[in-house]
């Protein structure tokens, strides 16, 4: 196990061994791995903006993919108004991603704004029941929208356009995630070990205390709800990107759930662990029916989400720590 | 004029009056000790005095101002600060970071996202010099939850003390400690005298003669008595509530 | 009027619904602590098991026999093996335990029935519909909904306040360890609660299968529902419940049902159908927007309960 003190530097060298991927699958006729790895680097994104709120704030919510939904819907629409001419509310459409994606950013750090203030009234079981509950109505907003397709979702032409960059070669736009986590996982890092990530984990602690001291907590949970949101947000936009399509899918409440166990799986609380979670869960996703099936047990392969259940379960019960647990020792 | 003014506080829950017609005042400068048997209401006036519970009735004035308007996050900055009976730190945090907070909190530039707080010499000499106030300069780097509850109790007081205050409130400070860590509370407390207002709740009897200038005694959820130490030892009413309970037969 | 009659009461019967599957919601909050995402899970399991009782039995009774021991036994194994390993726990921790019950049980349903949704039709001695006023020809099968929705209100209200043992629930909603320390058997009580919980989720279930289409993760959708009742309602309360559950169940019909009508008063008619289908899905959401901004502990708190 390597001391926590490292695990800057161990993240760093990994990131910079992942900028050859693509080389690396293509010589073994894998290439297919690189679109794996990029939803992989999307859904990390995610992933550690959520544990910014969870793991180090103390908030569970469990609405976390609306935000996700919403950047990703952003980036949809005004694909969509592009490439019919039209416009939405007077806004013409766009592709131009320097565009796109802080719009879908703002967008969704507006919603987590509002969400967020009224959420945040409430603690405990209100708070998590109140989050899904917001959520699902996002969900139930965009399912609504047939101009958008509704429940079956909008296909995107093509991709968004970033200065000269041809964002449509997988590679490339692999090595554009890559470098934006990497990005992210810094940036978050920063936001922990400033004054304000002082307070947000103060106030997981102790938030009676906090109160006490001179901060009312309120403000800063919902300054880092919205982060959080914008960090979702931005990870929408690139996976709406990365498929071309967005549907009301990506912000069902199961999928809030996904980013959960994501966290959870990885190590709450730490700096790279949602992203190790991340990898974990969906790699487990995409190759555990395969595995059951050259296994030959083909009642698995075709149910392999039934292992997902108590699998949780027992590392909620008894694997808190995560992966990170396993691979990082704390310093004393 | 006095620092801090109760006026016919009330407080109640359900049938029970914790807060009866309360009223006190403590003056600057002075270390002021409550005492009372269990139950009068000592924890529920110090919530009140803190912001936690809101009176039913009553006026609080705090340097001249009314308290009751002032939310309990301000309170810290107006000059009020509390340690609570039961330790309420931050556990994960270490002892110099539980006082570093309470520092940043009173510096009140929290929303900063990017600057490191490891390297902030503005939050951790003065957390370092509290810390070396109360004797715990050595356990600094200690995680709060791995110390010893003497050492917690100390860090309870240095978080309050942090915050630079007019007044200080303190909960039974040395709660379920023994009689070396009371001894190291008191001296703390006497050192601290006339440089911060006090007002000291307290059931260890030694400490109370020891530090107070003035007790106030509260039976019942109101004062039945306020004076010098040795008035209040001699007040009948005094002895009479006490009844029973060994702890006013004092030495010297 | 007699269409606006007719919705009113699809909403109360909605409502009875909501109400049968969060009154145990919400005793299991306020009594145990305990967040219990897999509660709907119990109501699917109750519309199954009338499925599989109507093609054994062809007879509503009897698949009742069937699908409501099947809640209490999947609801008693629920809590001994899951459940009471999570009094302790915090939230987070409950809410990601009880969402894997919900992973594993929709798979275990999905190898059971497959993935294609199951459609039962209400029992013929049920079908009739009784002209309850002139010209209104109501459904007999919704009519006993309500009824049987307003017998366990009725008989909840009695139970908790006027036996011992609602008094110890009452009692245990605030006062845990006070109840534990009188000797009453929390365990016993606790599974108890449970079980009682899952078997008016399952029958909850079991009479709304031949209403909705009975199908794997039909549970959360009313789940989910359920959490703005209790929220509107006050957690721990099972008045608020009621109240919260008919509000939420009568707002959501009449809404989806007169909503795009009267927007179309003010929008032209294509938008005002596409905005209405919309903003109808989300008015419960904005109702619960409502009472959080103004009542955030909701419209009965139970006063005196230590944080949630």
């Amino acid at each position: 196990m390597i001391s926590v003190h490292h695990e800057g530097k161990v993240g760093l060298v990994i990131l910079l061994l992942l900028l050859f991927l693509p080389q690396v699958t293509a010589a073994f006729d894998q290439a297919y791995l690189v679109s794996t790895a990029t939803r992989i680097l999307i859904y990390a994104i995610a992933a550690l903006s959520l544990n910014l709120i969870l793991g180090y704030g103390g908030l569970v919510s469990f609405g976390h993919s609306a935000y996700l939904g919403v950047g990703a819907y952003v980036v949809g629409i005004l694909g969509f108004h592009e490439f019919e001419g039209s416009t939405f509310l007077g806004v013409p459409g766009t592709l131009n991603a320097w565009v796109t994606f802080p719009l879908a950013v703002l967008i969704s750090a507006l919603f987590a704004f509002l969400i967020g203030a009224l959420c945040l009234r409430t603690r405990g079981i209100y708070f998590i029941m109140i989050t899904l509950a917001f959520a699902q109505m996002i969900f139930y907003l965009f399912v609504s929208l047939e101009q958008y397709g509704g429940d079956d979702g909008l296909m995107m032409m093509s991709r968004n356009v970033f200065s000269g960059l041809d964002l449509e070669d997988g590679e490339t736009y692999y090595l554009l995630t890559l470098i934006v986590l990497g990005a992210c996982a810094w940036l978050f890092r920063r936001i922990v070990d400033s004054r304000f990530g002082r307070v947000l984990q103060g106030g997981k602690q102790n938030e009676l205390r906090l109160t006490t001291i001179g901060i009312a907590p309120y403000p800063y949970k919902l300054a880092g709800f919205v982060i959080a949101g914008a960090g979702a947000g931005l990870a929408g936009a690139l996976l709406a990107n990365h498929m071309e399509f967005v549907s009301p899918d990506f912000m069902h409440w199961t999928r809030s759930g996904d980013l959960l166990i994501m966290v959870i799986l990885g190590g709450i609380g730490t700096w790279t662990g949602p992203i190790l979670g991340t990898t974990l869960f969906l790699l487990l996703e995409e190759f555990l029916p395969v595995l059951f099936h050259e296994l030959g047990w083909s009642l698995l392969s075709e149910h392999w989400r039934i292992v997902f259940g108590p699998t949780l379960i027992l590392i909620v019960l008894f694997a808190r720590g995560g992966l990170h647990a396993l691979l990082f020792h704390e310093e004393e | 004029m006095a620092l801090l003014e109760v006026r016919h506080l009330r407080k109640s829950f359900g049938a029970l009056n914790a807060s009866d017609d309360l009223s006190l005042s403590v003056e600057p400068g002075e270390a002021h000790a409550l005492i009372g048997p269990n139950g009068a209401g000592k924890s529920t006036l110090i919530s009140q005095l803190s912001g936690t519970l809101e009176p039913d009735a009553g006026e609080i004035r705090f340097a001249g101002q009314d308290l009751l308007k002032v939310p309990a996050a301000k309170r810290a900055h107006l000059g009020l600060a509390r340690s609570f009976q039961v330790t309420s730190l931050f556990p994960e945090f270490t002892a110099l970071e539980n006082v570093a907070l309470a520092i940043q909190a009173l510096q009140g530039h929290s929303f900063s996202f990017l600057r490191s707080v490891k390297s902030d010499r503005s939050l951790h000499e003065p957390a370092l010099e509290v810390l070396q106030t109360v004797g715990l300069a050595s356990e600094a780097h200690r995680q709060a939850q791995t110390l010893a509850h003497g050492q917690q109790r100390q860090l309870e007081i240095a978080i309050a003390l942090a915050l630079n205050p007019k007044l200080l409130l303190l909960d039974e400070p040395m709660a379920g400690m023994g009689a070396e860590g009371s001894r190291t509370v008191v001296d703390l407390l006497q050192r601290l005298k006339g440089a911060v207002t006090m007002l000291l709740i307290e059931h260890d009897m030694d400490a109370v003669f020891a530090v107070a200038d003035r007790v106030s005694v509260l039976v019942y959820g109101s004062v039945i008595a306020t004076g010098t130490p040795d008035e209040i030892r001699q007040n009948p009413e005094v002895q009479t509530a006490y009844l029973g309970e060994h702890e006013l037969h004092v030495e010297g | 009027m007699i269409l606006f009659i007719e919705q009113l009461l699809n909403g109360v019967q909605f409502g009875m619904f909501l109400f049968l599957v969060s009154a145990g919601l919400t005793l299991i909050f306020g009594i145990m602590g305990v967040i219990n995402l897999a509660h709907g899970s119990l109501y699917m399991v109750g519309a199954y098991g009338t499925a599989l009782g109507m093609s054994w039995t062809g007879s509503f009774w009897g698949s009742l026999l069937i699908a409501l021991p099947a809640s209490a036994l999947v609801g008693w194994t629920i809590e001994k093996l899951i459940i009471r390993l999570l009094y302790t726990r915090d939230h987070l921790d409950q809410v990601l335990a009880t969402f894997g019950v919900i992973l594993f049980l929709n798979e275990l349903i999905t190898i059971l029935f497959g993935r294609s949704p199951l459609f039962l039709s209400i029992p013929e001695e049920l079908s009739a519909s009784l002209e309850i006023l002139p010209g209104l020809n109501y459904p007999l099968y919704r009519l006993l909904i309500i009824l049987v929705g307003l017998l366990v209100a009725a008989m909840m209200r009695w139970m908790i306040t006027r036996t011992r043992a609602g008094m110890l629930i009452r009692a245990g909603t605030t006062h845990r360890e006070m109840v534990e320390a009188l000797g009453v058997n929390i365990t016993l009580l606790n599974t108890g609660l449970f079980v009682t919980g899952a078997v008016f989720a399952g029958f909850a279930g079991a009479m709304a299968g031949p209403l909705v289409s009975v199908g794997v993760g039909m549970g959360e959708g009313l789940l989910i529902l359920c959490f703005v009742c209790i929220v509107i309602g006050g957690v721990g309360s099972t008045k608020g419940a009621f109240v919260g559950s008919l509000l939420i169940g009568i707002v959501d019909t009449l809404g989806r049902a007169f909503l795009p009508d009267v927007l179309k008063v003010f929008l032209p008619p294509a938008t005002a159908a596409g905005v209405g289908a919309g903003v109808s899905s989300m008015l419960v959401y904005i109702l619960m927007a409502l009472v959080l901004t103004f009542r955030p502990e909701g419209l009965f708190p139970v006063k005196g309960r230590k944080a949630a």
